[in-house]
């Protein structure tokens, strides 16, 4: 359960989130809103990226930013970018590198990583450079470092901004078959059919909060 | 050094031989290099190297990349060397260059950077005691090498685009996208670890 009790937030003098009250339980939850409207702001509260300036966000009764560690290891989060997630030259060892903190064994670490890009579908990757991987590929790849850590929710702001067609649908086919929560920020609306509650985001502020398609015909009438 | 400098898969004796005896046996080399200063033993250094290059294994492909861009360097360095100090000492220093560099290069091509990681964090473990913590050492030795391959691939992008607009003789066009882009991947990747729990302890 994450829950954002009258959450503000300001860079300096700039407002950017005003009086945010949320109570997230559903397994599948989108923000949408304008480019600067807040939706990143708001998805970085919730492991402690961000600290609102004020009012409380809280993840299964914990606070991120007093208790970071605890709710990092139950919050997992993917970017946009892929290249600035991976961390180690092959694709398994940087799965591998999120069992690090597990204290596993190398061998055992390896196979782990290996187990897991094969069932994400980028098996025998394992000792491919990370970095000559499709952008598709990689962001399975850092789906799947996250995944390694086997956090219970799965904040995404915006991972399929800089894929294909192909590769976005992919991509949220991967996220639809996660036991995880999963808290997707999207600028592309048409993926978000499977979607029990989408939240609109606007000048920092929740102006609509509903089922998709409610909820996505007050977006679209926003815009135009 | 060359982008794409990494590691390539194999089973050689090369590659299944301990991180750590490799570093060391490296940094040996390394010394020798610069201890030596007979053209003849520095020349049998260097096949040496090349020969190792076969045990490994290392494909054609990327012992041609190594080649080409030692090849540039050597160039460069002699030429400079011997306007400086002369033909003999410039062939010196360039032997010297070469192997060092032909050995460090095999070394990360035969060799797991989880390894090396795991390796230097298995050399420092004495060192706790005096409140070294040898994971962090050997994170950032991973990351310090990823690094390398991220500017590179950087600096190839920002030079690229700038030939597209045809400014490819302008310093500005190069160094002020590059330093941009250089410091916005700095953050993301730090968010991207804090959020992986790193530095979480
Ligand atoms: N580190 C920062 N310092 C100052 N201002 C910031 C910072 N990060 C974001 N902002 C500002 O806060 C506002 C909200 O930004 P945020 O990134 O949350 O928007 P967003 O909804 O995610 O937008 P987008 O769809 O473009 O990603 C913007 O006006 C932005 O300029
Ligand atoms: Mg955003």
């Amino acid at each position: 359960m994450i829950e954002f009790e009258d959450v503000g937030h300001s860079y300096g003098e700039r407002v950017v989130l005003t009086g945010v009250d949320l109570r997230l339980a559903e397994r599948r939850v989108a923000f949408v809103g304008a480019n600067g409207s807040g939706k990143s702001t708001l998805a970085r509260m919730i492991n402690g990226l961000v600290a609102p300036t004020s009012g409380r966000v809280l993840v299964d009764g914990l606070d991120p930013s007093r208790q970071g560690r605890e709710v990092r290891r139950r919050v997992g989060f993917v970017f946009t970018n892929p290249d600035s997630q991976i961390v180690m030259p092959t694709a398994g060892e940087d799965v591998a590198f999120s069992l690090r903190r597990a204290g596993l064994p190398r061998r055992e670490r390896a196979e782990r990583a290996a187990a897991l890009l094969a069932e994400y579908g980028l098996g025998g990757y394992a000792d491919h450079p990370a970095h000559q991987l499709s952008g598709g590929q990689k962001q399975v790849l850092a789906l799947c470092a996250v995944l390694a850590l086997d956090p219970a929710v799965l904040v995404c702001d915006e991972p399929t901004t800089l894929l294909d067609l192909r590769n976005k649908r992919r991509f949220v086919e991967l996220l639809g078959g996660l036991e995880q929560q999963v808290v997707l920020v999207t600028h592309d609306l048409d993926l978000l059919g499977g979607f029990d509650r989408v939240v609109v985001i606007d000048g920092g502020r929740v102006v609509a909060d509903d089922e998709p398609e409610p909820a996505l015909r007050h977006y679209r009438a926003l815009v135009t | 050094m060359t982008p794409g400098g990494w590691y390539e898969p194999g089973s050689s004796p090369l590659h299944r031989a301990p991180a750590g005896g490799k570093f060391a046996a490296l940094l040996v080399l390394a010394a020798a290099v610069f201890a030596l200063r007979s053209p003849a033993w520095l020349g049998a250094i260097c096949a040496a190297v090349v020969l190792a290059y076969g045990v490994a294994r290392v494909p054609l492909r990327r012992c041609a990349g190594v080649a080409r861009s030692l090849a540039v360097l050597a160039a460069f360095v002699f030429v400079l060397q011997w306007w400086l100090l002369g033909a003999g000492q410039a062939l010196v220093v360039c032997l010297r260059v070469v192997a060092a560099l032909a050995a460090a290069n095999l070394f990360t091509i035969t060799t797991r950077i989880d390894d090396v990681v795991s390796a230097v964090e298995g050399g420092l473990a004495p060192l706790r005691r005096f409140g070294v913590r040898p994971d962090r050492i050997g994170l950032l030795v991973g990351l310090t090498l990823r690094a390398v391959a991220a500017l590179s691939a950087i600096a190839a992008e920002v030079r690229e685009a700038a030939r597209a607009r045809g400014a490819q003789r302008s310093v500005t066009a190069f160094a002020v996208p590059f330093l941009v882009r250089t410091l916005r991947h700095a953050d993301e990747l730090g968010e991207a670890l804090a959020a992986r729990g790193e530095g979480d302890g």
